[in-house]
């Protein structure tokens, strides 16, 4: 394991015609008048690289003209951008990948950015492998750090291969822009500064929605469904085996309602009839990437932690001290998860609601 | 119907282990499967097949070992198999994959036309999720990700209503034929193979095609066609093995309990913030 020393990267030429290519754009992914946390992240990431390269923030604005957009474009101009793209037509009022991937590929072929950030969720996915398609360059997904080269002014994007067990770095030499994808959380939230302001380019598409084949029926809100919903849920607490029946897994549940997350099982519970397979988090199941997890009488077996390590931070419990969850949890608790639940309930309800009168 | 179903066969990433010495990959001894990810589209491809019918025909580009996971589709029922297959698509990445597997979809409309293709929502070794949106881009076809449901197919209005997981929720959508469908995960079970399946599967004879089968053009596919390069590879800094065990003043769960939930909020402070901001609205 060492770091490679100087010179970074390729050495490369980068075509005359592609150096008109300036400035880092971010795609701010708004769905229903709310920002994913994700693109003010990547705002304050494209803030540190511009900085480094001495060119601007554009932050990329599309739906449908409204206050709460025009907000939106405020709230960029305060996390670190520059410019903002306002991009407003009725027909990008909902997502949908063919007007989005329409308009993005115009943009950038008549803005010219170098780099292209978006979010690594399911719109930014969608749309990202769409416009690195019509561009016809270079896209790196799911990425967990971002560095400039500056001996060729290029974009190191590392990222996880192989399930996590390695992680490479992925230039995009002689075609622009450079495109990444960036994991939610993993770049820091930017402080607020309600002082900046910056200029704001509006563009009209002027679509027509009779263009657009795939039309939106519905919404389906996930509060509004009975289903489980871990794959995005932050917080999850999880039970196994150790449980011992059924009726323990009550427990779980409580302790899931006290901290408002989500409750997931084993792949032995589901199919023991515990609980359904939304629940199930494992190879066969969900992969989740919650803020917390808490593992109650879970032992560990790869097939489960594949579905859960990536968790911001692990808490397991378990009466083996030796259990292999203990080898990747972050924090643990030995002791039985049945009378520690219960306690766990209880000192996160009083926690809660101590702070909640005191504020 | 024609539906086509991309699979990648992969090295069992569950399987995959460091040498705790060089700091490699250990490769020996790990085996090849068809993408987890795949087998979900799979199998959603083979129930339309059963609802409707179609014909199905499994598309693999990777070197001539990857017949494996094509025989196994077969196994399943899928009714033909294509392995893409040429030195000259070594080195590929997503926007190369797409081509040289677009050219092929291409080739195989020609027999009969495609109405639906299939993808993994991603691989488990290179965990893009861009070969997909690169074909549907390619070929024209309305792109559909993280479907957790087919509600409905008409293949006389050549309709159909998908449910797609988004950030917040599910967006129903209605669209045209043809489209591209990734499936996410845990929607279906993927089935076991009949026993005449395997026999066919066993004794079906492959098609093999190159790059010149399908006519894609020399620069755009392996490394020429590739505009993105990796500049290094490096095994993550470990990170501290063993969890931390949280230290209680008294050996009862209360006090257990009290100590995790300071522990688990000195480690997240932002959690706390968040926990106690939503309890607050409550």
């Amino acid at each position: 394991m060492s770091e490679p020393s100087k010179p970074q990267g390729r050495k490369f030429q980068l075509p005359e015609h592609l150096k008109e290519y300036k400035g880092i754009w971010v795609i701010v992914e708004q769905e229903r008048g709310s920002v994913h946390s994700v693109s003010w992240e990547l705002v304050g990431e494209a803030r540190k690289l511009a900085d480094k390269l001495g060119v601007e923030v554009g932050a990329v604005v599309l739906g449908a003209d409204s206050p709460e957009l025009n907000a939106i474009c405020g709230d960029a101009f305060t996390y670190g951008a520059d410019v903002v793209y306002k991009v407003t037509d009725p027909v990008l009022a909902d997502y949908r990948t063919d007007p989005y991937t329409r308009v993005m590929t115009d943009v950038v072929n008549t803005y010219k950015p170098e780099i292209v950030l978006l979010g690594a969720t399911t719109l930014g996915r969608d749309l990202a492998g769409a416009i690195a398609t019509t561009l016809a360059t270079g896209l790196t997904a799911d990425c967990t750090e971002l560095d400039i080269y500056m001996d060729n002014r290029s974009l190191a994007a590392t990222r996880p291969t192989f399930g996590g067990t390695l992680l490479c770095t992925i230039q995009t030499l002689a075609y622009r822009p450079q495109m990444a994808t960036v994991r939610p959380r993993v770049m820091s939230m930017p402080d607020r500064d309600d002082s900046r302001t910056g200029r704001v380019v509006e563009v009209f598409p002027n679509l027509r929605e009779t263009d657009v084949i795939t039309k939106v029926l519905s919404f389906i809100a996930d509060r509004e469904q009975n289903e489980a919903q871990l794959a995005f849920a932050d917080i999850i607490v999880a039970g196994g085996k150790g449980l011992g029946k059924p009726e323990n897994l009550k427990l779980v549940f409580d302790l899931a309602k006290v901290l408002g997350g989500e409750v997931g099982v084993t792949r032995p519970l589901v199919q023991a009839g515990w609980t359904g397979f939304d629940r199930q988090v494992g190879q066969t199941g969900k992969t989740v990437r919650p803020k917390l997890y808490i593992a109650a009488g879970i032992s560990g077996a790869i097939q489960h932690r594949v579905g859960m390590e990536k968790s911001d931070l692990i808490l397991a419990i378990n009466t083996d001290p030796n259990a292999p969850i203990f080898d990747f949890a972050h924090l643990g608790l030995v002791g039985d998860a049945l009378t520690i639940l219960p306690a766990l309930t209880d000192a996160f309800g009083k926690r809660l609601s101590v702070n909640r009168l005191a504020g | 119907m024609h539906i086509v179903v991309c699979i990648k066969q992969v090295p069992d990433s569950a399987q995959i282990r460091i040498h705790p010495v060089t700091n490699t990959i250990m490769r020996q001894g790990v085996p090849a499967i068809i993408n987890p990810f795949d087998l979900f589209s799979l199998e959603e491809a083979l129930r339309i097949k059963d609802k409707v019918g179609a014909r199905v025909t499994v598309l693999t580009m990777g070197p001539p070992m990857a017949e494996t996971s094509l025989r196994k589709a077969l196994s399943l029922g899928a009714d033909d198999a294509v392995l893409l297959t040429d030195r000259k698509f070594a080195g590929s990445d997503t926007l190369a994959t797409s081509y040289a597997l677009t050219s092929a979809i291409k080739k195989l409309s020609e027999e009969e036309t495609v109405d639906l293709v299939f993808c993994g929502k991603q691989t488990v070794d290179g965990d893009t999720a861009q070969v997909g949106p690169g074909i549907a881009t390619r070929l024209g076809f309305q792109q559909l990700t993280y479907i957790t449901k087919i509600e409905s197919i008409d293949q006389g209005a050549r309709e159909i209503v998908v449910h797609r997981r988004s950030e917040g929720g599910v967006q129903v959508l209605k669209t045209a034929l043809p489209c591209m469908i990734t499936m996410l995960e845990g929607t279906n079970t993927i089935r076991f193979g009949k026993m005449d399946d395997m026999f066919r599967a066993a004794r079906y004879g492959l098609k093999t095609w190159s790059k010149d089968t399908t006519g894609a053009e020399e620069t755009k596919v392996g490394l020429k066609g590739s505009p993105t390069v990796v500049s290094k590879v490096f095994v993550p800094k470990p990170r501290a093995q063993k969890a931390t065990m949280v230290e209680a003043d008294a050996p009862t769960p209360d006090a257990q309990a009290a100590a995790a939930v300071e522990a688990i909020f000195g480690a997240q402070p932002k959690l706390a913030d968040e926990l106690l901001a939503r309890a607050a609205g409550l």
